[in-house]
């Protein structure tokens, strides 16, 4: 039992509850929601030292026993995604200040911003299926009013889209859950992993498990990317950073659980499915990122090509994999939310996205050139930089597996990428300048320590992973060994 | 008693299909509506319709009737309600903004 566990949903909450009432005061609703980000990120990292050295945490909420009672469990796994997530957040909050506006900062952006990290990290550390579903549906929501917020044309009409799509989405989370429940009378995940152990995954089980990846996919954009296009290019870019790094990768985390610790079985079945899926969205994404001359729907197809290189390490299902994965999943969040604040800047500088309207910025804007290329080369996994070391683990392990199509896959596809990245550096920032300082549409005031902490983020993530890398294993020891993970919930009581 | 309940459940679901494959966005809202329903009744017959007294320790029955599929379906209705509010809410402010109630028209073009 440890009430830390709850303090990263509590805070957020609580902050974002107190906002609502203090409306009009916006400049205390900066610094509040500044500060509570700040708390949240420092319990992650008290949390991280406490899993490590005494292992899994676990809370049962109002003392009821493990399979009664809704579980906290926060895993090495849920510690360092709970940590990835302030550092993103912090920075999308940051850049929020300069680029978002009077009008929605006045319309409840900070509330709903501190909803949505709540939603996320519920998700991270609830030990529940259906509180799963409760802490989704708290970060769907708050994104809903994200994505709307403001009320232009486009953002509405990409809205009801990615509203329907998430509703239609929850109703399967839903259906899924039900048929669990009726097959195996439980919903703890630590009790629904040891009851499937007992009886065995058979056909009807195994079904069951693809219905949690069709759900679990739609929400991480794993192949049902369909939505996520339109819906990523239509709010601030601000908001859609923090979309880009924290939503998808709330439907991976649900991948990773529901197929490592429950569905972990038939990996024959599930998880080649999860390869091929995987290899479909990298190689359709590529293709996305490469054929647009828009800067944001570049980066949005960017985000898909991310998502299916983290799901080829599931796949492969071996510990080197997994532990590309973790770490790739981390150097993920950082670097996507990172482009997406760049490519946003260079937006907001120039007032279009149309990478042809656009030349030469770096002869205005060097830091911001430099830090895009920086950015780049870590996206496409140019060593020293973080993106090298998980793509060299994850390609490790789909050899080990013989998925040598998947490791090519994703091989081709870091190329694609790498040049889809480059042709924005190429056409936006070489080139003749047009616009002289006085006539740019906005200024890069307060948008660069955000930009600039992001940057130090992703190359510490890569030259300090000697550090970084034992905290990597502990959570892919934790991920591969789902024994720790029930022990830790059910602490030696006897299970019903 | 479960079959009955099956067939209502699969009856609400290719309604609600057909509605959220219609053009009007009322319709699709109306659409989600009743798949929510049918998603509540899956849940309650999935848990095993009545087989047993009340889930109370007074009681003295020999067997008992699972509350927990009816905790969850409170806590999804809740969440429904709340989601088909925001929906409609968002539905009707596109209609104003944009002017249109026809999904068909919500694609939007390139030179926005």
């Amino acid at each position: 039992m440890n009430n830390v566990v709850l303090l990263p949903i509590i805070i957020p909450l609580i902050a974002g509850m107190i906002m609502i009432i203090l409306r009009k005061n916006i400049r205390f609703q900066r610094a509040f929601s500044i500060f509570a980000i700040l708390a949240t990120g420092a319990v992650s990292v008290f949390l991280m030292t406490q899993i490590r050295t005494k292992g899994i945490q676990t809370l049962q909420l109002g003392g009821w026993q493990a399979p009664f009672g809704i579980s906290m469990v926060a895993d090495m796994f849920s510690a360092l995604l709970l940590l990835t997530t302030s550092v993103v957040s912090f920075c999308c909050l940051l850049f929020a200040f300069h680029s978002i506006g009077k009008e929605r900062e006045a319309s409840y952006f900070y509330p709903m911003f501190l909803f949505l990290i709540t939603g996320v990290n519920g998700s991270f550390l609830t030990g529940d299926l259906f509180n799963l579903y409760v802490c989704f549906e708290v970060m769907l929501i708050s994104s809903y009013v994200l994505i709307s917020l403001g009320g232009t044309k486009k953002q509405l009409r990409e809205s009801v889209k990615y509203v329907l799509t998430n509703i239609v989405s929850s109703f399967l989370f839903l259906v899924a859950i039900a048929y669990l429940y009726a097959m195996t009378g439980t919903l703890n995940l630590a009790h629904l992993s040891v009851r499937i152990a007992e009886v065995g995954q058979d056909g009807l089980m195994t079904t069951v498990a693809i219905l949690f990846l069709i759900v679990f996919s739609m929400k991480a954009a794993l192949f049902l990317f369909f939505w996520l296009p339109g819906s990523y290019s239509a709010p601030p870019i601000a908001i859609a950073a923090l979309f880009a790094g924290l939503l998808t990768k709330v439907g991976i985390y649900a991948l990773f659980r529901m197929f490592t610790l429950v569905f972990y079985h038939e990996p024959q079945i599930t998880h080649l499915i999860i390869g091929v899926l995987g290899g479909l969205t990298m190689l359709l994404g590529a293709i996305g990122a490469i054929a647009y001359w828009d800067i944001k729907k570049i980066l949005t197809y960017n985000v898909m090509v991310g998502v299916g290189f983290i799901m080829a390490g599931l796949a492969s299902f071996t510990p080197v994999a997994m532990t590309g994965s973790i770490y790739y999943l981390i150097h993920d969040m950082i670097i996507k939310a990172l482009i997406f604040l760049i490519g946003g800047t260079m937006i907001h500088l120039t007032g279009t996205s149309k990478l042809k309207e656009i030349s030469g910025l770096i002869g205005t804007h060097p830091y911001l050139g430099w830090m895009f290329f920086i950015a780049a080369l870590s996206l496409s996994g140019i060593p020293p930089l973080s993106g090298f070391l998980g793509k060299v683990f994850i390609t490790q392990g789909t050899f080990e597996t013989e998925y040598y199509w998947l490791g090519a896959i994703g091989l081709i596809t870091s190329l694609m990428v790498l040049f889809s990245i480059m042709k924005i550096f190429m056409n936006g920032f070489w080139g003749e300048t047009y616009l002289s300082e006085d006539m740019e549409k906005g200024t890069t005031k307060g948008l660069m320590f955000p930009i600039g902490f992001l940057t130090v983020a992703t190359i510490v993530l890569g030259v300090g992973a000697e550090g970084i890398i034992e905290y990597v294993n502990l959570a892919t020891e934790s991920l591969m060994n789902p024994k720790y993970y029930i022990e830790a919930v059910f602490q030696g009581n006897i299970m019903p | 008693m479960e079959t009955l309940m099956s067939i209502l459940v699969g009856l609400l679901f290719s309604i609600g299909t057909y509605l959220i494959l219609s053009k009007t966005l009322l319709r699709i809202v109306l659409g989600a509506s009743i798949i929510s329903h049918g998603v509540n009744l899956l849940i309650l017959t999935m848990g095993g319709l009545k087989k047993g007294g009340l889930p109370l320790l007074g009681e003295n029955n020999l067997s008992y009737t699972d509350a927990l599929p009816q905790a969850l379906i409170l806590t999804a209705i809740v969440i429904n309600f709340a989601v088909t509010a925001l929906f409609l809410v968002i539905c009707y402010r596109t209609y104003q903004v944009v002017g249109i109630d026809d999904s068909e028209q919500l694609r939007g073009n390139e030179d926005e």
